[in-house]
């Protein structure tokens, strides 16, 4: 008995010991820069300066910004337009390269090379793309004769461009409903086939139910991390034309960063978490009317 | 078109198993056409970007567009890559991704092991707390750390770039515990007991049984946490301005901005700051997706 609770005491000193990094980072980087945040966006604060305490009159303030609406909605826009569209062209990838297929890691590299450009890389590419006179999609377009555009320097253009240019990454999302696809146990498609049940069928009452987890998991990832787009904003179109892309986050860095308004800036901040949080309870809430869970019905 | 596709069919109900082969071959047929349907407009701006890097300005500016630079500039290459110091910027990026790495590989496991085979109390409600971080906007913690390294007086080094790492990654970080902590369950525990009966110490356990054994998770987390060091647009941003520090995609977005027009160089230098990822991809592929896929398969 000695013994044992020896083991237990050494167990329980190195397992804090051990654990110690990541807690204290948690403390640090994570929960402390919270409650800050918190604490600053009920300030007026300008760097430099001392922060006076002024309620939630930043959030207020907020109600009556007119660049925060505009900032959300484009936002909104540019989330509601990337996520499914990513969705709908992985998932199609992913279900061809399910088949059968020849040379699969070579098609699966393919669609997967884009995902590996570096974002700012990623960026300066495009620009060059999107470039009016001699870019690679009005060049196209003007070969086959039809009308060109002005792409992301056109007001109403610019945030469609812009989910075009993320649809190009749908590696990432891809690999996940390949892993997924793989994972449909080859008996449920039997018994469609001994049913009598064509392909449609299969898709239908099989591989899309069985699918739905992971179309789950994809869309919540890609809801929150395409709501916290950034780069684009900043090294493409600055927020422009005419406040067009003018994404949250964007909006958030210059309140920031270049205005100097932190205690604003923090209001925004959490104002973001608000919506993020929402949004992912509504998803999950709303999860439970379409996501299979084989566990549903054991429990 | 109608006419076209019956006859096939027809003669399918009479010959059973010489009408399979016709629709088979055409439904193969069929799925190669829409992957590589799929695969030219994934390739195409990489084949732009390669053109472009390698062309003359005065043969980029034709149209119809020519997709064979002659004669070869090479010399973009070389101009590009030495208007600024891009040689540096590489040296500080891997000088930065390696820290990064090491921290977060070394804290992470420990903190998984702790998570995972020790036990100790309030350890599954501090894994929870923990993991819970993950869901946290990277905007809402950006301005009180920010405004904490300035008051440590780090700013314009590398302390805010890759100390948090240190800490298990810091934030999204975090992430990286859940999955190895993951891989470490699936280590049988007789392991574990047989050496601490030979009176070894946890860390023993965690350095020559564990670890050992967790190659495949570690090298994910290697992975991910070198591209994600190397792809970090907002934190360079954020905390260096002294252009000797700068990283590649820092370097790559400040080139943008002076040599605005000069699409040659611009795609040079792109090309330049592709490279050596598609480089790691080609000679780590497995171990890539199989990443992703266990990203994908945390739920």
């Amino acid at each position: 008995m000695a013994g044992m609770s020896g083991q237990r005491r050494m167990e329980r000193r190195w397992g804090l010991l051990m654990a110690l990094p990541a807690i204290l980072g948690f403390v640090i980087f994570t929960a402390g820069p919270m409650v800050a945040s918190l604490a600053f966006s009920l300030t007026d604060w300008q760097v430099g300066g001392t922060p006076a305490f002024v309620g939630l009159g930043n959030y207020t303030e907020l109600a009556g910004d007119e660049l925060f609406w505009t900032s959300l909605g484009a936002t909104t826009y540019y989330t509601l337009g990337a996520v499914p569209l990513v969705l709908i062209v992985s998932f199609a990838v992913a279900m061809l390269l399910n088949q059968k297929v020849r040379g699969l890691p070579l098609w699966r590299t393919i669609f997967y090379l884009p995902t590996l450009v570096p974002a700012i890389a990623n960026v300066v590419l495009w620009i060059w793309i999107f470039n009016p006179d001699f870019g690679l999609l009005n060049s196209l377009l003007r070969q086959a004769g039809l009308p060109t555009g002005q792409w992301v320097y056109d007001e109403a253009m610019a945030v469609p461009s812009l989910i075009v240019m993320s649809t190009w990454g749908f590696g990432n999302t891809m690999v996940i409903f390949l892993a997924g696809l793989q994972g449909v146990p080859r008996h449920l498609y039997e018994a469609v086939s001994i049913d009598g049940g064509g392909a449609w069928r299969r898709f239908w009452h099989v591989t899309l139910p069985m699918m739905t987890p992971t179309i789950f998991y994809n869309l919540v990832v890609g809801v929150v991390g395409t709501f916290q787009v950034f780069n684009q904003a900043y090294v493409m179109t600055e927020g422009g034309p005419n406040n067009a892309t003018l994404f949250y986050v964007y909006y958030l860095f210059r309140m920031a960063f270049r205005e100097s308004e932190m205690g604003y800036a923090s209001a925004l901040a959490w104002v973001l978490f608000m919506i993020i949080v929402v949004i992912t309870f509504l998803l999950f809430r709303n999860a439970r009317r379409w996501v299979y869970y084989e566990m549903a019905g054991a429990r | 078109m109608t006419a076209v596709r019956t006859p096939p069919r027809r003669a399918g109900r009479v010959a059973p198993t010489a009408g399979l082969r016709g629709p088979r071959r055409f439904r193969k047929a069929l799925l190669y056409l829409a992957l590589a349907g799929g695969a030219v407009p994934t390739l195409l701006p990489f084949v732009w970007l390669l053109r472009s890097a390698l062309m003359q300005d005065t043969q980029m500016f034709v149209a119809p567009p020519e997709w064979i630079p002659s004669p070869f500039q090479w010399s973009n290459f070389t101009e590009a890559l030495t208007a600024q110091p891009f040689w540096l910027y590489f040296v500080n990026t891997v000088i930065i991704a390696v820290i990064s790495v090491v921290g977060t590989v070394l804290t992470c496991s420990v903190a998984a092991f702790s998570f995972s085979r020790l036990r100790w109390r309030g350890r599954n409600v501090a894994f929870a707390v923990l993991l819970s971080g993950v869901m946290l906007p990277y905007a809402v913690t950006l301005i009180p750390t920010f405004v904490m390294w300035q008051e440590l007086g780090a700013l314009d080094t590398f302390v805010p770039l890759t100390v948090p790492s240190w800490f298990a990654g810091a934030g999204g970080g975090v992430f990286n515990v859940f999955l190895l902590r993951q891989f470490f369950l699936t280590i049988p525990f007789e392991l574990d007991e047989a050496a601490y009966i030979d009176g070894a110490s946890p860390w023993r356990v965690f350095w020559t049984i564990v670890m050992p054994l967790s190659k495949p998770a570690i090298v994910v987390v290697t992975i991910f946490t070198f591209i994600g060091t190397w792809n970090d647009f907002l934190g360079p941003l954020l905390y260096l301005n002294d252009e000797e520090k700068y990283t590649l995609s820092l370097g790559l977005a400040s080139f943008q901005s002076i040599y605005l027009t000069q699409w040659g160089y611009l795609m040079a230098a792109s090309a330049a700051v592709i490279a050596p990822i598609i480089a790691l991809f080609f000679f780590l592929q497995r171990y890539f997706i199989e990443g992703v896929t266990l990203t994908g398969i945390k739920n």
